[in-house]
């Protein structure tokens, strides 16, 4: 009896705000959600545990002999117990490989849409806050970044590096450039989305009570208007991380990213396909499972969440 | 529409601007062109003498300036590698490059519109859910895994389909080599259009999707109903129509997106373009060519946005007021 007059008078805790949200009471109903979450933090779980998991190291070069290489898989003849996915060209035991891999896909993917978030976000907002020619140039400038397509950009940009650095001093930065070009090749996504809701937010009557209390810009973009942006940020994130894995993928494919010693997914299937002609698929067909199934599942969560919130995105 | 069109054009001409300056200080900084010139056996003296002679010591801004003037009229400097003009061979590699894209738009166009137009207005039937999922997965697969898949499927365990190259092409307008027009050239053509295509085909069709449902929801498509006009002219003539406005923005916008994604189809069934030019390049530190290559892709980009914005303007009157946004 005690307990429900308290629930009543005091405010419900986040945590039973969130029981109670459209959010969960959709998400006890999505079965296809359900599943994409539970593989998403399994592909988590792989990502942070992978040195444990995995029965060896693919970067310690003691544990890794070329007398192995492309052994197949254990359910095809001629496989070697020891290895259960198989091995690579270099005598890796994929399973391994493919466990540090994705968390090195992860990492540069998560910490990438974390770079266009920040800075996406901050010049949303102020696109948005501050309107007139702050705005009207700062959005021009989006148009213009975003008419040449990240994909070229970031080819560009990692192979001019590239070609600078030379290929060794390259290959020692390669993350930090993955992350660097991916992030701020993408900030305009989240500038004009967070700016089409700061432009609906704005007109409300919190923000003139917030102005006229006295309070300051920044502090009313970040702790009043910010917060009620976050479900367009939520849905374009998952879309973000999985468009930056791909494009992750997709660079270390053209070997503009991380170098063989160290493979995310894309170097690896890479380095498989030079091999796919003379029969060892597995090097390829694995990884490339691997990296469909992860964006697959960010995909569908997007889709989801987009369903369920329905925010104002921005289109075109 | 005059002062629209001026400012796109405006806009366009800054936008190339930059790229060239962007390019100009890569070939400034990257490589050394003395040395690709007269190797290594000259003396330093010598070498000095040859930068001053060649204008490597003047300021940032005459040298720009000269790189600027010279690429106006069409000269890129010359390839380290092929030692010959870096925009020549670029062009010369431009037909292939385009002929995949065309390929792979029209697979789009004609797959895209009839599929997005279906499952918006039946979007419970089996068959939409079907295109529908066949999209999801079909965004989620990288363009180069599609294109390795193609290959292992037809090409090696089926044999259908050749795996590499244009195969034969014939000449047309003299400079043009095509594959358009030999059944060997088409079959090369098959499969790296349907890699490329399927980057952008689901996109599309969710994109046409989404704007055709929420058209068939607008006042003035109720009302036709209401007239009792056919169910094929509201779709086809009357919703159909607006549906197509945003696509045509996207679909420009894309157009130099699959510019971008041809480096990987290139690379993948080792395409003679100019995206596989491009990386051969940079592994040979070949400056003017990658600068070359720069200049035509960004014009390119810059050419089609520039389109796309103006006939926007022409078939959407609400543009003109809303010239500045």
């Amino acid at each position: 009896m005690n307990d429900h007059v308290q629930t009543l008078d005091a405010p419900p805790s986040a945590w039973q705000r969130f029981l109670d949200s459209h959010l969960w009471h959709s998400f006890t109903r999505d079965r296809v959600a359900q599943f994409s979450l539970l593989v998403f933090v399994a592909y988590g779980l792989m990502a942070l545990l992978a040195p444990l998991i995995a029965p060896y190291n693919p970067y310690d070069p003691a544990q890794i002999d070329i007398l192995n290489a492309e052994m197949p898989p254990s359910w095809e003849a001629g496989s070697d117990p020891a290895f259960w996915l198989g091995t690579d060209a270099q005598g890796r035991d994929l399973w391994s490989t493919i466990l540090y891999g994705t968390r090195v896909s992860l990492a540069i993917g998560l910490c990438a849409v974390a770079l266009q978030a920040v800075i996406g976000i901050v010049i949303g907002l102020l696109a948005g806050y501050r309107g007139g020619r702050v705005d009207s140039l700062l959005m021009r400038f989006a148009d213009v970044q975003l008419s040449f397509s990240t994909m070229m950009v970031a080819i560009v940009v990692l192979a001019v590096f590239q070609a600078t650095f030379g290929t060794e001093l390259y290959q020692e930065l390669a993350m930090v450039m993955l992350i660097l070009v991916i992030g701020i090749a993408e900030w305009p996504q989240y500038a004009r989305t967070i700016r089409a809701s700061v432009l609906a937010e704005k007109k409300k009557e919190y923000v003139d009570a917030a102005r006229v209390i006295g309070f300051k810009a920044p502090r009313i973009m970040f702790r009043h208007i910010l917060p009620n942006t976050l479900s367009p940020i939520l849905v374009i994130s998952t879309v973000q991380v999985a468009n930056a894995i791909i494009a992750e993928a997709s660079l270390s494919f053209l070997g503009l990213g991380m170098p063989v010693s160290e493979p995310s997914l894309g170097s690896l299937i890479s380095s498989g396909f030079e091999y796919i002609f003379s029969g060892s698929w597995w090097i390829t067909v694995i990884p490339g499972a691997v990296l469909i199934s992860l964006v697959l599942v960010m995909n569908l969560l997007g889709d989801w969440l987009r369903d369920v919130l329905n925010p104002k995105l921005y289109k075109g | 529409m005059i002062a629209f069109l001026i400012k796109r054009v405006v806009q366009a001409i800054i936008v190339m601007f930059v790229i060239s300056l962007v390019s100009f200080s890569i070939q400034d900084n990257l490589g050394d062109p003395l040395r690709e010139l007269v190797g290594q056996s000259v003396s330093e003296a010598e070498r000095q003498e040859l930068r001053d002679e060649m204008g490597l010591n003047d300021p940032f801004l005459v040298q720009y300036a000269r790189f600027a003037k010279n690429a106006l009229q069409g000269d890129l400097g010359t390839s380290y590698f092929f030692k010959e003009p870096a925009l020549e061979v670029i062009l010369k590699k431009l037909p292939a490059t385009l002929e995949l894209v065309l390929g792979a738009t029209l697979i789009i166009m004609l797959l895209s519109v009839p599929l997005g137009v279906y499952s918006a207005i039946k979007p419970y039937s089996l068959f939409s859910r079907a295109v529908m999922g066949f999209s999801i997965i079909g965004i989620s697969v990288p363009v180069f895994l599609t294109a390795i898949g193609l290959i292992y499927l037809f090409s090696i365990e089926l044999g259908w389909m050749p795996s590499f190259g244009r195969g034969e092409t014939t000449q047309i307008l003299g400079f043009w080599g095509s594959g358009f027009f030999t059944a060997d050239g088409l079959a090369h053509l098959v499969l790296p259009c349907i890699s490329l295509a399927s980057i952008m085909l689901p996109l599309f069709i969710r994109l046409i999707r989404a704007e055709m449902m929420e058209v068939l929801q607008s006042e003035y498509v109720k009302f036709a109903w209401a007239k009792g006009l056919s169910p094929r002219r509201i779709y086809f003539l009357h919703a159909l129509k607006n549906t197509m406005l945003p696509v045509i923005t996207v679909g420009g916008v894309q157009i130099g997106t699959m510019v971008a994604y041809t480096i990987l189809t290139e690379t993948v069934f080792q395409w003679p373009g100019m995206g596989f030019l491009f990386l051969e390049a940079v592994n040979r530190v070949d400056t003017p060519l990658i600068v070359a290559y720069l200049i035509v892709v960004g014009a390119i980009f810059v050419v089609t946005n520039t389109l796309v914005d103006l006939i926007y303007g022409l078939v959407n009157p609400t543009v003109k007021l809303a010239g500045k946004k």
